[in-house]
């Protein structure tokens, strides 16, 4: 049979976007625009819920006005529903946002006396919409008219009347469904709705409840395959789409201070990549939060916003223990640059515990979040539940750019165990460890890796003190490496060492200065002695000359004595 | 279907019925969707049954929920034709086109259940 509808060009099919976070992603815009759409489950698994959602946000966020059919609950019990979802249906219907209309079929009361139609709900569903032009419609659950009425040849006829004419009135319906024992709705609603099918599920597994959404069928339209978990609560339905993120991220290169010097120092002086996820493994006890806290702290004194999210202690708890080391973090929570939030794990379900992330963080907008301990979710999923939750929470805070430092606790001597298979997602693993040994547990820390730059491979004594935690260097000698009170003796004992170097100098130069004294004495003594020669000497020659000179004389003299006799002789 | 044996039976059964009925009259509203072939069958049988079995002491009023749409939501008409017994209480809602007698006349509890 030639179908009328078909035409030379395929238009693309357009998408009514839910407004409903994660749904929308994973059906690529939303649900078939002027199509109806099937979303069945089980009772209470949230399909009246998602379709009120769906005219809520409608309404509010895309200004498309909707009507709302309900074969089950009166105007005021919606009214109620609504409200406990956070919105105002009176306020949506006196601005002539929805219309509600509540179809009442008691099968006591109705006496079938032939053949009939269902025209008179045509009628009232025709008139909602031209009301207020509506362009989205929910029909919550068309199903109960199988209750109300015993003709089903007639009904499912009828149905499908009615499925084509709201197509060919072009509005995006909802149509909400019971699930059936073997099948999706107990009165196979999906052979009439071809577009699109939702299934929603409500399953609980260690004694908590976790709703889940899956798309079975989008004509037309690529969809994400997989089970959805999502949330109900006072902000309405949300939806953890994992695989919708995808790995898109924007790399950064700023980087931030890990708040410790020397950590800093050992990846590459200036600390983790901005937007990079840290997992810091270890056992109980070593010091997992404190490096978390000097993350805090570090940020909070640049001006940012950080969040604690934490499972083990309370805040005011947490803010005692990290005084003791000399963090005040209270003084960032009175200047609102930091926020806790705290719960234990068997509180809430893994995706109400993300989710509560999410949003704290959307609103809170922090740029570091520290979450304390991943491991604690543990007791509520299994393993690749909470994998799962991990990587979502990765992925999470990739995407809004900010770092986030994991905790993970260690109870075996396993550590790839610790990271609860999650480490391939992380950038950044440090790993914490007690080493007992002489009588006392001292801590080490080391990096396992560091994506993207140089880091440190040396092993380091982890110091908690009064002023915070200190890497210290390790010593390693001949016998072996030093830590905690070794350390410190061999630190003592190279300071003794040291000082008797220094003392033993000293006194060597005072005896070189004593020498040098009493041989520049000698100097002084022999050249004294060589001045007194010079002289002696020099008298010694004048004497001579003098000698000389009288001798002279003398002969002088006595020639001229001489001359005087000679003289008559001469003649 | 043989109508002639259904009357013989229950005016012979149902006396006293028709004898209550007698003393509250009977109104009736009758809702359509135009002059449909359907409609119009609804209001013939309907009215045989009515003449037969109230013998002038009803009112029906046949509304066409085309002309007067919000009736439909006020009326809670789902199916058409409905018809509604007014009075006497209690209120009794009737859908289809009225063909099977025996189902209009416990509907208009003109025949007690069994």
């Amino acid at each position: 049979m030639p179908r009328v509808e078909k035409k030379g060009t395929a238009a693309k099919l357009g998408k009514t976007p839910t407004g409903i976070h994660g749904l929308d992603e994973i059906t690529g815009g939303g649900l078939p625009q002027g199509r109806p759409t099937l979303i069945c489950g089980g009772a209470g698994s949230g399909k009246t819920m998602l379709a009120m959602t769906f005219l809520e946000y409608g309404a509010r966020q895309y200004n498309e006005s909707g009507v709302f059919f309900s074969f089950e609950e009166t105007e005021n019990e919606l009214a109620t529903n609504f409200a406990s979802l956070g919105y105002d249906l009176t306020d949506l219907i006196e601005s002539k946002k929805i219309v509600v209309d509540f179809v009442a079929i008691e099968r006591s009361e109705i006496e079938e006396t032939g053949e009939y139609d269902l025209e008179g709900l045509f009628i009232r569903l025709g008139t909602a919409i031209d009301e207020i032009g509506a362009k989205r419609v929910v029909l919550d659950t068309i199903e109960a008219l199988f209750a109300g009425l015993k003709d089903t040849g007639i009904l499912r006829a009828e149905l499908r009347r009615l499925f084509h004419w709201l197509k060919a009135r072009g509005v995006t319906t909802v149509i909400t469904g019971e699930r059936g024992d073997n099948t999706l709705t107990r009165h196979g609603l999906e052979e009439y709705v071809s577009d699109c099918v939702i299934l929603l599920d409500h399953r609980v597994s260690n004694e908590l409840a976790t709703r889940r959404l899956r798309i079975i069928k989008y004509r037309g339209s690529s969809h994400g395959n997989n089970e959805y978990p999502f949330n109900v609560d006072e902000f309405g339905i949300s939806l953890l789409p994992l695989t919708s993120m995808g790995l898109t991220h924007k790399a950064d290169m700023e980087r931030v201070s890990s708040g410790i010097q020397e950590l800093d120092n050992m990846i590459s002086g200036k600390g983790y990549f901005r937007g990079s996820s840290i997992l810091v493994t270890g056992m109980a006890g070593t010091g997992k939060s404190s490096v978390g806290a000097h993350f805090i702290n570090a940020g909070c004194e640049r001006g940012e916003r950080c969040l604690y999210f934490d499972t083990e202690e309370s805040p005011g708890q947490i803010i005692r223990n990290m005084r003791s080391i000399g963090i005040d973090l209270e003084k960032w929570v009175k200047k609102g640059l930091l926020e806790f939030v705290a719960a234990r794990a068997s509180m809430r379900s893994l995706e109400e515990h993300l989710l509560v992330l999410q949003r704290k963080a959307d609103a809170f907008k922090p740029s570091l979040i520290v979450v304390d301990a991943i491991t604690d979710f543990s007791t509520m999923g299994t393993g690749l539940a909470v994998k799962w939750m991990t990587t979502r929470m990765v992925d999470f805070f990739k995407s809004r750019g900010i770092t986030g430092i994991f905790n993970s606790l260690v109870t075996g001597a396993d550590i790839e165990d610790s990271g609860i298979g999650v480490s391939s997602t992380m950038d950044v693993w440090m790993h914490l460890v007690n080493v007992t040994g002489d009588l006392e547990r001292n801590r080490i820390m080391y990096i396992i890796k560091v994506r993207g730059m140089a880091h440190s491979n040396q092993v380091r004594e982890f110091l908690i003190t009064n002023d915070g935690v200190k890497l210290m260097q390790v010593y390693t000698g001949p016998s072996g490496a030093l830590m905690g009170s070794a350390r410190l003796a061999q630190e003592a004992a190279e300071k003794r060492s040291a000082l008797d170097r220094k003392l033993a100098m000293a006194t060597k130069q005072k005896e070189l200065l004593r020498k040098r004294t009493v041989l520049e004495a000698q100097i002084a003594g022999l050249r004294a002695e060589l001045e007194g020669q010079e002289a002696e000497s020099q008298r010694i020659g004048e004497d001579e000359n003098e000698r000389e000179r009288e001798i002279a004389r003398d002969k002088k003299e006595m020639a001229v004595k001489r001359h005087v006799g000679r003289t008559g002789a001469a003649k | 279907m043989d109508e002639s044996k259904i009357k013989s039976g229950t005016t012979r059964k149902f006396e006293k019925a028709l004898k209550q009925a007698d003393r509250e009259k009977y109104v009736l509203k009758l809702y359509v969707t135009g002059m449909t072939p359907r409609s119009r069958i609804a209001i013939r049988n309907l009215k045989k049954v009515c003449d037969e079995y109230l013998k002038g002491n009803y009112e029906l009023e046949v509304i066409d929920i085309y002309q007067q749409p919000t009736l439909a939501k006020g009326e809670q008409i789902i199916a058409v034709p409905t018809l509604i017994k007014k009075l006497p209480e209690p209120v009794r809602r009737l859908i289809g086109d009225m063909s099977a007698t025996d189902r209009v006349l416990l509907g208009l509890d003109l025949k007690p259940k069994k």
